[in-house]
């Protein structure tokens, strides 16, 4: 511990230390919490000096400006961003679970597949996948999805989230403890009965906080429906932001679509580490 | 008749190592066999060949007159017939104890509701945890898990209970409700197949004492020889061990837990995905 002293006297960057390298580590403390607090309150008054405030609320809060995204911004944007993302959550689970045990599968040629996709979609931007879609009418002239640019948004969100939510769900199911497949067997129960009522529950239950947070950032996904050239009632919260932002000539609406995504994801954010929290001190 | 189980050469290899070199063996019906042995003697694997959680490597294993290891038996319905009892209890923790009891009777056995419902209260009972049914399994005591275990396997109305050293998980105090559970199904007329390091309870309630060494059967025969007066070297420093554990010579760690069984808790971390 004293022989760190030596080491650490050059660290203080105010160099006005008295005394030099002969200070108790109390005092030492104390001097680098004032020098801390000395740079941070530097920092803020060149900050506020340096900036122009008047032309950042002219740009990023004009009241006048953020009137105009009401009610739409809630009404149809944070509307439209919310099914995209449960779409593309629900669909993603059942595809992420159908992944799962296939990479679980003892038919090795499942195992190989589940990889593949797997890698693939959690290797590729979400941005491509979008930018794919948007070929594939043209490429498959039959293409036809219900839903109009639900459908493709969701396609989209679908394929990121089922590659990501098969990681989760295979850690899962690995999680619960052989114990209680051996156990549901010696009953009698079929390994796919086993699964149903035993495994699956289990590890549902187990990937439940990260799943919210795998939730948190498929809304933020959603965003790319923006490149899907999405109009009128299929908006969602970026692309709504960004036409009204070009429209006015203002980044206000910006900023509203921004608390409005905040209004969202931290409440969800809490929410997950909550769970876990919970499930850390119930295992 | 048929004996409730019969095991001819029995052969169990986990890759390179030779857990059971060879065992015969059969229970018959009402018998109640306990099987010792130090650990990593097989005694577990033995066990858990009879209801092919373990798939032997050779050998066949035969439970009232069926092969089990015949590969075109219908094992699902061959373990409907079998109650295990494992060393950790394997409760299902999502579901409560009247749920744990009940969901076998519904989905293997197809039974109604309220019949499944009646017959889980009343094993439930049986084994004195009657009071629990609305709990989940981690709200109880590992006795009375134990005991829920129990009940959930008699509720399948086996021929056959199967117990992989049901009380070695347990507090010792909690001990005794277990085994007291198990002695009132031996005078029931159970028959049982028990690994177990409770020399007393076997030497009580045992019709057979098996004792198991580096793969084979060593020494088998009523209690009070094979427990009050062992023919074999092994047998007899092994009991010495675990009777008197603070005199024996060598260390003593072979009574305390198995390392054989399976059923280190794989609480595995939760790789998260992103």
């Amino acid at each position: 511990m004293t022989g760190h002293s030596m080491t650490a006297e050059p660290a203080g960057p105010a160099g006005r230390a008295p005394g030099g390298s002969r200070l108790s580590p109390r005092k030492r403390q104390r001097i680098s919490r004032a020098v801390q607090y000395v740079v941070l309150a530097a920092a803020v008054v060149a900050v506020a000096l340096l900036v122009n405030w008047q032309g950042l609320a002219l740009n990023f809060a004009k009241m006048d400006v953020a009137v105009k995204a009401f009610p739409e911004v809630f009404t149809v944007a944070l509307r439209n961003t919310i099914i995209y993302t449960v779409g593309g959550f629900v669909f993603g689970s059942i595809g992420g679970l159908l992944l799962a045990l296939m990479r679980l599968s003892s038919v090795r040629p499942y195992r190989w597949i589940a990889v593949v996709y797997i890698e693939i979609f959690r290797g590729l931007p979400a941005l491509l996948i979008f930018l794919f879609i948007l070929f594939l009418p043209l490429a498959l002239p039959g293409f036809w999805l219900p839903g109009g640019t639900y459908g493709l948004g969701i396609l989209g969100l679908t394929i990121v989230s089922s590659a990501y939510m098969a990681e989760t769900l295979r850690a899962g199911l690995q999680a619960v403890p052989k114990g209680q497949m051996e156990a549901a067997r010696s009953l009698g129960m079929s390994h796919a009965r086993a699964m149903i009522s035993v495994i699956i529950p289990q590890a549902i239950r187990i990937v439940i906080p990260p799943t919210t947070n795998q939730f948190v950032a498929l809304l933020k996904d959603s965003s790319l429906v923006l490149f899907l050239g999405v109009s009128g009632e299929y908006v969602e919260l970026t692309k709504f932001g960004n036409d009204l932002a070009s429209e006015t000539a203002n980044a206000t609406p910006i900023m509203v679509v921004g608390l409005t995504y905040l209004l969202v994801t931290i409440p969800l954010g809490y929410l997950a580490s909550r769970l876990e929290r919970r499930q850390a001190k119930g295992r | 008749m048929p004996h409730a189980v019969e095991i001819t050469d029995l052969h169990k290899h986990f890759g390179e190592l030779e857990v059971l070199k060879g065992i015969d063996f059969t229970v018959d019906e009402g018998q109640v066999v306990c099987v010792i042995g130090p650990s990593g003697s097989g005694k577990s694997t033995l066990l858990r060949c009879v209801n092919l959680l373990e798939q032997p490597t050779k050998g066949t294993v035969r439970v009232n007159g069926v092969e089990l290891t015949d590969p075109d038996v219908d094992i699902d319905a061959a373990r409907r017939r079998l109650g295990m009892v494992f060393q950790s209890f394997n409760l299902f923790p999502h579901l409560t104890v009247l749920a744990n009891v009940m969901i076998a009777q519904r989905r293997v056995l197809r039974r109604g509701k309220a019949e499944a419902e009646r017959v889980a209260r009343e094993n439930l009972a049986k084994v004195g945890v009657g009071d629990k049914c609305d709990a989940y399994p981690p709200q109880l005591s590992g006795g009375q898990q134990q005991r829920v275990a129990i009940a959930r396997a008699l509720a399948m109305d086996p021929d056959l209970m199967l117990f992989d050293e049901p009380t070695s998980a347990l507090d010792p105090e909690l001990v005794g409700d277990v085994l007291s559970v198990m002695r009132d199904l031996a005078r029931d007329g159970m028959t049982m197949l028990i690994v177990t390091h409770e020399m007393s309870f076997a030497r009580e309630v045992a019709d057979r004492v098996v004792f198991m060494d580096g793969g084979v059967v060593v020494e088998e025969g009523p209690p009070e020889q094979v427990i009050g007066a062992p023919r074999h070297e092994r047998t007899r420093t092994f009991l010495k061990r675990v009777l008197d554990p603070t005199h024996a010579s060598d260390d003593t760690a072979d009574s305390a837990s198995s390392a054989t069984s399976a059923d280190a808790d794989s609480e595995g971390t939760q790789a998260q995905a992103r």
